[in-house]
């Protein structure tokens, strides 16, 4: 895998700061982001969706990703060309795990503040 | 007649064998020994075959040196005194031939090539491919030792055919083997002709060893034939009237670029099609067409704008039926139509004009309503005056209030880029947003050419660099070989370099690993270019493609990487360019490190040098 890891200081104050387990809301389950990481840059998330979740060419963003019934149900049976990941490969567990990592990305910059994007 | 008749006649037109044979033996083959000349005085074949370039106007032949072409080589650089043409030495006749490719884009005429017999026609078939899919023109000379009683023993039959045209027939406009000088004079100028009439394309032609090393003895008439530039075809005034009503009467009419632009004239004269008619347009970007931040740009918006057209004007389509059409990649391919049912569909263009058989670059038939041959930009002015003598105060009223929704949707969209540009912007690896943005911040106040696929960048330089002139930008390969992108942008500096202008290639790792020789070219040759990798240590798209097959087949998602990464150990392109005598910097990873990068990379390249930035990327 490719080892570079992000630099996101804010993510991983982030991780640290949300310890081994989050619980978002009620239909939430209890993800491991410091696990869901590791998942995120070995099977494949990070190709379309980017290191950072910041979406692209081949993806959408992931940075405020939907709430999590919606995201179960796109990663187990995705709309457009998305391809699935069902069960077999990613336990419901692992599922949450990668959710609970994508919720850690930070917000972005607010485009005006930054002068490249004023040109 | 019977039988025995038939017999007596052909015994009559048959050599009588009467005594047999006489035993073959080696002195039989051997003619009488006469001295032979150890100097040639006077013009040579080659020369001539220097002059047939010179009458074209051909700046340049890139070429890896090759012994079938060693008399017109020799000619090149002492007779024609190595310029016009100039010798352009590459690495590889792949890398010859891409430059070729990139350099005719920006330069608006083909340069040449000059491969090895058989071996260097086979390496450099790759980029020609390419460049007949991409309809781009190109001289492709290939040596020959066409006498095989001239041929010393051993290499230089394996370097030599009876019919080099075969190895590239199938994706070449034209190929000829010349018999003598004369012949090849005009073969030649004809090639040169048809490869620079639409639909443009790659020629080939046999340049024979024999032919270039004879002495042209004095008195002999040769005579090189006259190019008389033709004009491009135009479409047929009467079909353009009825695409024209059909335009002014649509309540949503949506144009499509593909291949279109030429000339200065292609974005100029697409700007004001779009003008006349309100109507957006959705740039395929084959070529530089529509500036990218024109209010009627609706590229981005490309689906929404298809779904609610009533006509569609597609010009110089690549691929019609993928114009019209969504194949999602998805187990059993699923189908279905970007547009309404009773969407009428005008095509202007020539692609169909030069398929060949059996390689399938052609793409799906897809039939249009009104097709209209000819070529687009030289069709379009004929359009914009047909469609104005259509227009009536009520059409142009209705066309106003429809560029007004347009106008407020486009502003909304640029402002949507930014603030996709801006997510992920202090990540590292670095973002291809942020990578696009710094470049764009150090050229955008000079004159420039992005000469590379950036498909592979999410389009970002699309989105956040102003593009206007023609040589803004130039399409990709089309034919998908990778390795174009590193030379064909090379070719394109090539052609910039007289203009003082900056050449910028956003270039994949895998892409110029493919032809890593072509920074010694840059370097050797003095070719002011940017190269900025986009090292993303993975040829992605397969990364992609193997991971879907291992979630559709549900098992093993964790090893998609296995054969689809370029890592352990991961690529030092500084190092490499640095070799080759090529200004680098990098391995980058630190975002806040690109822009000071690259404005010391752009200081080199106005000085007239190439410039290499590594820098390890985001995968899109």
């Amino acid at each position: 895998m490719i080892t570079r890891v992000l630099s996101y200081t804010a993510v991983g104050l982030l991780i640290s700061a949300i310890a081994s387990s989050v619980a978002f809301a009620q239909d939430t389950p209890r993800g491991n982001a410091a696990d869901g990481k590791k998942l995120f840059e070995t099977i494949g998330c990070f190709e379309c969706h980017g290191y950072a979740g910041q979406g692209g060419g081949a993806g959408p963003k992931l940075i405020d990703p939907p709430a999590y019934p919606a995201f179960i149900v796109q990663l187990r049976t995705p709309r457009n060309v998305m391809p699935p990941f069902t069960a077999k490969v990613l336990t419901d567990q692992q599922a949450a795990d990668i959710y609970a990592y994508i919720s850690t990305f930070p917000e972005p910059p607010d485009p005006k503040t930054i002068p490249l994007l004023q040109n | 007649m019977g039988l025995a008749s038939t017999t007596k006649v052909v015994a009559a037109e048959t050599p009588a064998r009467s005594v047999p044979a006489k035993p073959q033996t080696a002195g039989d083959y051997n003619p009488p020994q006469e001295a032979q000349p150890l100097v040639n005085s006077g013009k040579v074949g080659g020369d001539f075959m220097v002059d047939c370039l010179k009458s074209l106007n051909i700046d340049y032949v890139a070429s890896t040196p090759g012994s079938t072409f060693r008399g017109l080589q020799e000619s090149i650089i002492n007779y024609g005194m190595n310029s016009k043409p100039e010798f352009i030495t590459t690495i590889h006749e792949e890398a010859s031939v891409a430059m070729a490719h990139g350099y005719a884009k920006i330069a608006g005429k083909p340069m040449a090539t000059m491969v090895h017999g058989v071996v260097g026609l086979q390496h450099s078939s790759m980029a020609i491919y390419n460049c007949f899919c991409d309809q781009a023109p190109a001289i492709v000379m290939a040596g020959n030792v066409g006498n095989g009683t001239q041929r010393r023993p051993g290499v230089e039959w394996a370097h030599s055919a009876h019919d080099q045209g075969i190895i590239v027939r199938d994706y070449v406009k034209w190929d000829d083997q010349a018999n003598n000088l004369q012949d090849f004079a005009e073969g030649l100028v004809r090639a040169y002709d048809l490869a620079t009439t639409t639909p443009m394309g790659p020629v080939m032609v046999v340049i024979d060893a024999d032919q270039q090393e004879e002495v042209i003895e004095p008195g002999r008439k040769l005579f090189i034939p006259k190019l008389h530039q033709r004009t491009q075809p135009v479409a047929d005034p009467g079909a353009l009237a009825e695409a024209a009503r059909l335009l002014v009467a649509a309540e949503n009419p949506v144009i499509v670029s593909g291949r279109y632009t030429r000339t200065e004239n292609g974005p100029k004269h697409l700007v004001q099609l779009a003008e006349a008619l309100q109507a957006p347009v959705v740039d395929e970007r084959n070529r530089m067409n529509m500036p990218s931040r024109h209010p009627l740009n609706h590229t981005e918006r490309g689906g929404a704008m298809m779904r609610q057209a009533d006509v569609v004007l597609a010009l110089e389509p690549m691929d019609l039926y993928g114009t019209l059409n969504n194949v999602d990649d998805l187990i059993g391919r699923p189908s279905k139509p970007k547009i309404q049912p009773g969407t009428k569909v005008i095509v202007i263009g020539t692609t169909d004009l030069n398929i060949k058989p059996n390689m399938g670059e052609y793409e799906r038939y897809q039939a249009a309503d009104i097709g209209i041959a000819g070529d687009a930009e030289n069709s379009l002015p004929w359009l914009i005056q047909a469609i104005e003598k259509e227009m009536t105060p009520a059409r142009k009223s209705v066309a106003m209030a429809r560029g007004q929704k347009l106008k407020a949707a486009g502003a909304k969209f640029l402002q949507a880029a930014d603030t996709q540009a801006a997510m992920g912007w202090d990540a590292s690896p670095i973002s291809t947003a942020r990578i696009s943005a710094e470049v764009w911040n150090q050229i955008r106040n000079e004159d420039w050419t992005m000469a590379s696929e950036v498909n592979f960048l999410s389009n970002w330089p699309y989105r956040l660099w102003s593009m206007e002139k023609h040589y803004h930008s130039m399409g990709g390969s089309t034919g998908g070989g990778v390795g174009y992108n590193a030379p064909a942008a090379l070719g394109a500096a090539l052609a910039n370099k007289e203009h003082g202008r900056i050449t910028v290639a956003l270039n994949g790792d895998g892409d110029l690993m493919m032809s890593p020789g072509v920074l010694w070219t840059a370097a050797h040759h003095r070719i002011p270019i940017l190269y900025i990798v986009h090292n993303n240590r993975a040829w992605h798209q397969e990364y992609m493609h193997v991971q879907r097959m291992a979630e559709r087949n549900q098992r093993g998602i964790d090893r998609a990487w296995i054969g689809t990464t370029i890592r352990d150990p991961y690529l030092d392109f500084a190092t490499l360019a640095k070799s080759m005598g090529v200004y680098s910097q990098g391995p980058i990873d630190h975002p806040a490190d690109v822009g000071p990068a690259i404005q010391r990379a752009i200081a080199v390249v106005k000085r007239g040098e190439p410039a290499l930035i590594d820098i390890v990327s985001q995968p899109r």
